[in-house]
């Protein structure tokens, strides 16, 4: 099997075709390093989806490390009110990530933090306005930046595509219901290249789920019915595999639909990607 | 009571929440199918956008030029600071008509002020015309969301409460035959009211004109049968030139029900010979918000009810469950300006998903003050037990170690515990959801022994 990217859009003479075990890939450039940053309860409660993130990168030829001294981004606290309260936080993230040529999460809404939420800290402004124009969401890093046009691979499920809020609307990772604006999606885009792979068009195609964070547990009955009227729309239009950029989103759905026993699978696009063309 | 309780209190009758979403839902489905038929819609948005920043940026300017306009067109300018201020201008008004008995069209800011109690003590009967509003007008209820005052109620509930008021046939649900009978009962009370009241969508600065969009007539039927018409127009209503209106009227009827135009849209400059045009300026509280760098720009609403009507939590707990006289995601980031410790709890009855910024005609950034009013609230509210969870928690991520530490006691914990404790009454997220499956390892374990 075959990886085939249009790999970076600058740089393209220091390009190299490598051969790595079954791979055709073309290398990042060397010069450019990549830091992982995996959201806390990612690292906490899915590494599979850490896992996956850091293998499909490296399949993709790129030259990712994982900072060990990283911790959480803030958002849990600085969404509930207590923006004031993550400086420390937020100082931390900035250092351990200070050298990285790009830095990537499979999450979307712990990338929107970084950009639009996370306290500015005295002193440390510019490289603060750096970060934010290297962090990226693992789906728009892999269509924007490593501009990844063939997947080969084969991946022969119903997909339903959870669009989370502030990866879609936040990060603008694809076309939002309410604007009149072209489609497009980066999740479909890459899953689309895969063999056998069959995109569920939903009803609602971009409604929150419910999880919202600290929501899920203060706004306990609301964020389940949510949750249970997302769940809906994927079965009623035949979605074996539920997918998504925020493994947070896909947990709540997947509590709902495990207590519910409801003939439903779960995976991060990650895992999905990773997966199909390993 | 908070958000939150009055919310599953509406989820109970789950039959009913799912119609009432279903039923917004449509109202949107149909807003983006007609916004979608509009290429510049979006250049529409912005530039409305634009003009109502320019608007609160200029304000003082443009309610003098109105005044002084208003009144060469002779048309009686009150100012109202607050509330009772304007109760007080509009009960002085019919007081000096001898009038008892008046209708009034839709008017959120009469709501506001809570002016139909206010009348009613003082021995005036209000009537309010607009259909749904007169509904909930006789269940003695506020309305439930800004453009659809009744929608919360389904055609049994009509019908019922128009067999008590109205004499209807028990049991007849019949759309029409409802409305017919509403329209003979208004008929009569349109026929014998002095003064009208009506709200206004838009005042007009160059010209003094003001603008009053209705689907029903029901505002040009009352003004033109009495000798009175009071305005009652919040500051912040005003635009500058007639042509903006281009924009404005192009926006609110397709973004509030999905219909291409209101169908009434009347312009009034100047009373008919003998008859008296007032309009009541109010403040109460804007220019307070507007005095707020981050919130001011709420202002620049024009109440088409459209982030309602998206909003996945507004769906599914209904306009009473807020509290506040304008609900929704619009009312939560305005009525906290009002009494921040009253409607503490609005700005945190969202995911922040964002989809009520994207549908505003006016880019108001809604999902975004709700972010902030989560910061100011906060801040008020000062050291209480959460906050000093966030405190702890702030410490642990600062600190890698600590981090470690409490990740580990934590997986390890929901690995020891068992599902009695995990999923009892203590453990909210395990109410109706499965915790996920405990890893055997962190990501960082994991890459330690992989990678390294």
């Amino acid at each position: 099997m075959f990886v085939d990217i249009l790999a970076f859009n600058v740089q393209a003479n220091i390009f190299q075709y490598l051969n790595i075990h079954k791979y055709r890939i073309h290398k990042m450039p060397l010069n450019k390093k990549i830091g992982l940053f995996i959201p806390c309860y990612v690292d906490q409660f899915y590494p599979n989806v850490g896992i996956a993130t850091l293998e499909l990168l490296e399949k993709l030829g790129c030259q990712v490390s994982y900072p060990m001294g990283q911790t959480c981004c803030g958002q849990p606290m600085a969404n509930a009110g207590y923006e004031w309260d993550t400086i420390g936080t937020t100082k931390h993230f900035l250092k351990t990530f200070l050298d990285y040529d790009y830095i990537v999460a499979p999450s979307g809404s712990c990338v929107l933090h970084i950009k639009d939420h996370a306290p500015a800290i005295p002193g440390m402004e510019k490289e603060q306005e750096s970060l934010h124009q290297k962090i990226f969401e693992l789906t728009e890093f892999l269509t924007d930046i490593l501009k990844v046009e063939t997947l080969h691979g084969s991946f022969p499920h119903r997909v339903g595509f959870h669009a989370s809020c502030h990866g879609h609307r936040g990060l603008r990772l694809g076309s939002c219901s309410e604007r009149n604006e072209p489609f497009y999606s980066k999740g479909k885009q890459l899953l689309e290249q895969l063999d056998g792979l069959e995109w569920v068009e939903l009803t609602r195609t971009d409604e929150c789920c419910g999880f919202g964070g600290t929501f899920a547990v203060t706004e306990e009955a609301l964020s389940v019915q949510m949750g249970k009227d997302r769940l809906e729309d994927h079965l009623t239009h035949g979605v074996e595999i539920l997918t998504g950029g925020d493994i947070s989103c896909i947990m709540h759905l997947e509590g709902i639909a495990k207590r519910n026993q409801q003939p439903l699978e779960f995976m991060h696009i990650a895992e999905i990607l990773n997966q199909a063309i390993s | 009571m908070s958000h939150p309780t009055k919310a599953s209190e509406f989820l109970q009758d789950a039959a009913k929440a799912k119609w009432h979403d279903e039923t917004l839902w449509f109202v949107r489905d149909k807003r983006d199918n007609i916004s979608k038929t509009i290429p510049e819609w979006e250049e529409l948005r912005e530039l409305a956008s634009q003009i109502k920043d320019n608007v609160l940026a200029n304000l003082e300017t443009y309610l003098v030029e109105f005044e002084k306009n208003a009144k060469a067109n002779n048309i009686h300018v009150h100012w109202a600071k607050n509330a009772e201020e304007h109760n007080q201008i509009v009960l002085g008004i019919l007081q000096n008509h001898q009038c008892k008995a008046i209708v009034k069209s839709k008017s959120i800011l009469t709501e506001e002020c809570h002016l139909n109690p206010f009348l009613e003590n003082n021995g005036i009967e209000v009537v309010d015309t607009d259909l749904g509003e007169r509904i909930v007008q006789f269940l003695n209820q506020p309305p439930s969301h800004i453009v659809l005052p009744a929608i919360h109620l389904k055609k049994r509930d009509i019908s019922e409460l128009f067999h008590e008021k109205l004499q209807t046939e028990k049991g007849n649900e019949d759309p029409t035959y409802l409305t017919h009978a509403a329209r003979i009962h208004l008929r009569e009370k349109f026929l014998g009211a002095k003064v009208a009241i009506t709200g206004v969508n838009f005042g007009v600065a160059e010209t003094g004109e003001f603008v009053v969009c209705t689907n029903e007539g029901n505002a040009d039927m009352g003004v033109h049968l009495a000798d009175v018409h009071i305005a009652c127009m919040g500051i912040e209503k005003i635009i500058p030139r007639r042509k903006d209106l281009g924009i404005f009227l192009r926006l609110l009827a397709r973004s509030a029900t999905g219909q291409p135009i209101t169908n009434y849209n009347s312009h009034f400059r100047s009373p008919a010979p003998g008859k008296e045009i007032h309009i009541v300026l109010v403040d109460n509280g804007r220019t307070e918000q507007l005095g707020r760098e981050k919130f001011k720009n709420s202002l620049k609403c024009i109440r088409c009810g459209a982030c309602m009507n998206t909003c996945p939590i507004y769906r599914r707990s209904g306009g009473y469950s807020y509290g506040s006289v304008v609900p929704g995601p619009i009312g939560s980031i305005l009525s906290p300006g009002l009494d921040v410790k009253k409607y503490s709890t609005l700005p945190f009855a969202s995911t922040l998903c964002g989809s009520c910024t994207d549908v505003c005609p006016v880019k108001i950034n809604i999902h975004e003050q709700l972010y902030e009013w989560r910061q100011e609230i906060t801040k008020a509210q000062g050291t209480n037990t959460k906050s000093i969870s966030m405190k702890i928690a702030n410490g642990i991520f600062a600190v890698p170690f600590a981090y470690k530490i409490t990740g580990a006691m934590m997986r390890g914990a929901l690995k020891i515990l068992p599902d009695s404790i995990t999923y009892s009454g203590l453990n909210i997220w395990g109410k109706q959801r499965d915790l996920p499956e405990t890893p055997k390892e962190t990501f960082k374990d994991w890459y330690k022994k992989n990678r390294k």
